[in-house]
């Protein structure tokens, strides 16, 4: 049976991996290769890499990183982060990355999801959405890691996506990102129930039991989180083993 | 030991060679013929769609030279489901080395089965050198929306909407819908099996 995946995501910036990591048995923990290396070793099923350096170097420092990585670990991994159009998304391709994903390039362009989608298939293009429900009581989508918000509905800019050729969604809830208390379950669900591609949760994983919520009421296929793993609050082992005993599919 | 990677219109070329690096062993990825020909051991890779694919090969007669190769030849996904002898992919007929067709995954409507599939699955009823010393239900790394029908040339098994060939072998012919080159520590050991075989 196709197993729910346990993703850890790293933020990259100037080829080093942000936002702080606590693994003492690293012999640096600022290096993306070695802590992705760390966690494909611990059972990860995926990794993300999500580059936010803002320079104009960028381009080749990430596809440099992308082609250490791929050299180092042997589990798929996804890369995004200021990805807007196919020549980017052939360098990294080209340079073993598994998956791309973009976000803020495909709202502003959407025919970009068509032509990744026409010239390097579905499977390795994943829609990124950073979404947030505001007092309507309605999901929007916001664009630019999040600065900016936009009229368009969440749920309605994911199906565009799949139809024009996203194969994965990533859904980040920016009401729960950060906050430890657990992934959005109704947006979630409707997407992964609604949508005919795979969903990845992201934001708000703080617990193991918000895993098992998000997999057994949401339906997520995948659950994406950063801090928890980085900081050592739940072990990527003891996670997948107290999912497997409540009864979801994991790969132990 | 020369090992030979064919290079061709699709995607993932690199994650093989790579993960033949992580193993110590280097190969040479091209596509030229004789360099195909006289290798000991070949590989045959790839993601993409097979119409383009096929196309792509049999303008440069490639399809020829795969299927006339004597040496051991590991398909991988959609190199598998080009050595099949059809796929619904675009109404393509393959290089037939298996006889297995190759079909689109059709979830019955309201059952929440995604396709394509992507993730882990288990692979079971092993056959062949090719798994030894890999477990029975191991998981392996798969993302394909299309699958090999199960026949006389499986060696392994998946269920995804319904059971289906996750390997098949024909004489020196190995194909492996999975992506060993993505499968940890399991798919080291299958690549290492094709190896010494």
């Amino acid at each position: 049976m196709l197993t729910k995946r346990i993703i850890p995501c790293l933020d990259i910036k100037d080829g080093r991996t942000v936002k702080g990591t606590n693994f003492v048995n690293l012999r640096d923990a600022g290096d993306p290769v070695e802590l992705g290396a760390l966690y494909a070793k611990k059972g990860a099923d995926e990794l993300v890499f999500l580059d936010i350096t803002a320079t104009v170097e960028k381009r080749k420092t990430l596809s440099e990183l992308v082609n250490k990585i791929a050299h180092h670990i042997n589990i798929p991994f996804t890369v995004g982060g200021g990805i807007s159009s196919v020549e980017d998304v052939r360098v990294l391709l080209q340079n073993g990355a598994d998956k791309i994903s973009v976000n803020t390039s495909a709202f502003k362009n959407p025919q970009l999801i068509n032509d990744l989608a026409k010239e390097f298939g579905s499977q390795c293009v994943v829609l990124a959405i950073d979404t947030k429900k505001e007092e309507d009581g309605e999901w929007y989508v916001y664009l630019n890691g999040g600065r900016t918000k936009t009229e368009s509905k969440c749920f309605d800019w994911a199906k565009e996506g799949v139809e024009r050729g996203a194969g994965e969604i990533l859904l980040t809830s920016m009401n729960h990102d950060g906050t430890k208390q657990g992934f959005a379950i109704d947006i979630t669900k409707r997407l992964s129930e609604e949508l005919p591609v795979p969903v990845i949760a992201s934001g708000g994983g703080g617990s193991m039991q918000h895993f098992e919520d998000i997999f057994n009421q949401a339906n997520a296929d995948a659950a994406l989180a950063a801090s928890i793993f980085h900081f050592k609050e739940i072990a990527i082992p003891d996670l997948k083993n107290f999912l497997n005993k409540q009864g979801i599919t994991m790969r132990l | 030991m020369v090992l030979t990677i064919i290079k061709y219109n699709a995607g993932n070329i690199q994650s093989v060679l790579y993960a033949l690096e992580r193993i110590g062993v280097s190969a040479v990825v091209t596509d030229n013929i004789e360099q195909i020909q006289k290798a000991d051991k070949v590989i045959f890779p790839g993601v993409g769609e097979a119409s383009t694919a096929m196309n792509y090969l049999k303008e440069r007669k490639l399809d020829e030279v795969i299927k006339n190769l004597k040496q051991p030849v590991l398909g991988i996904c959609l190199g598998l489901q080009l050595m099949c002898r059809y796929s619904e992919e675009n109404d393509t007929e393959c290089i037939g080395l298996f006889d297995e067709d190759v079909r689109l995954f059709k979830p019955l409507p309201g059952s929440n089965v995604k396709v394509p599939q992507i993730g882990w699955n288990t692979i079971y009823d092993l056959k062949t050198k090719l798994f030894s010393s890999v477990s029975d239900k191991s998981y392996c790394y798969f993302v394909h929306g299309y699958y090999a029908s199960f026949g006389k040339h499986t060696i392994a098994m998946t269920d995804y909407v319904q059971p289906y060939s996750s390997a098949l072998h024909r004489d020196n012919f190995y194909g492996v819908q999975f992506h060993p080159e993505k499968s940890a520590a399991n798919g080291e050991q299958i690549i290492k099996n094709f190896l010494s075989l």
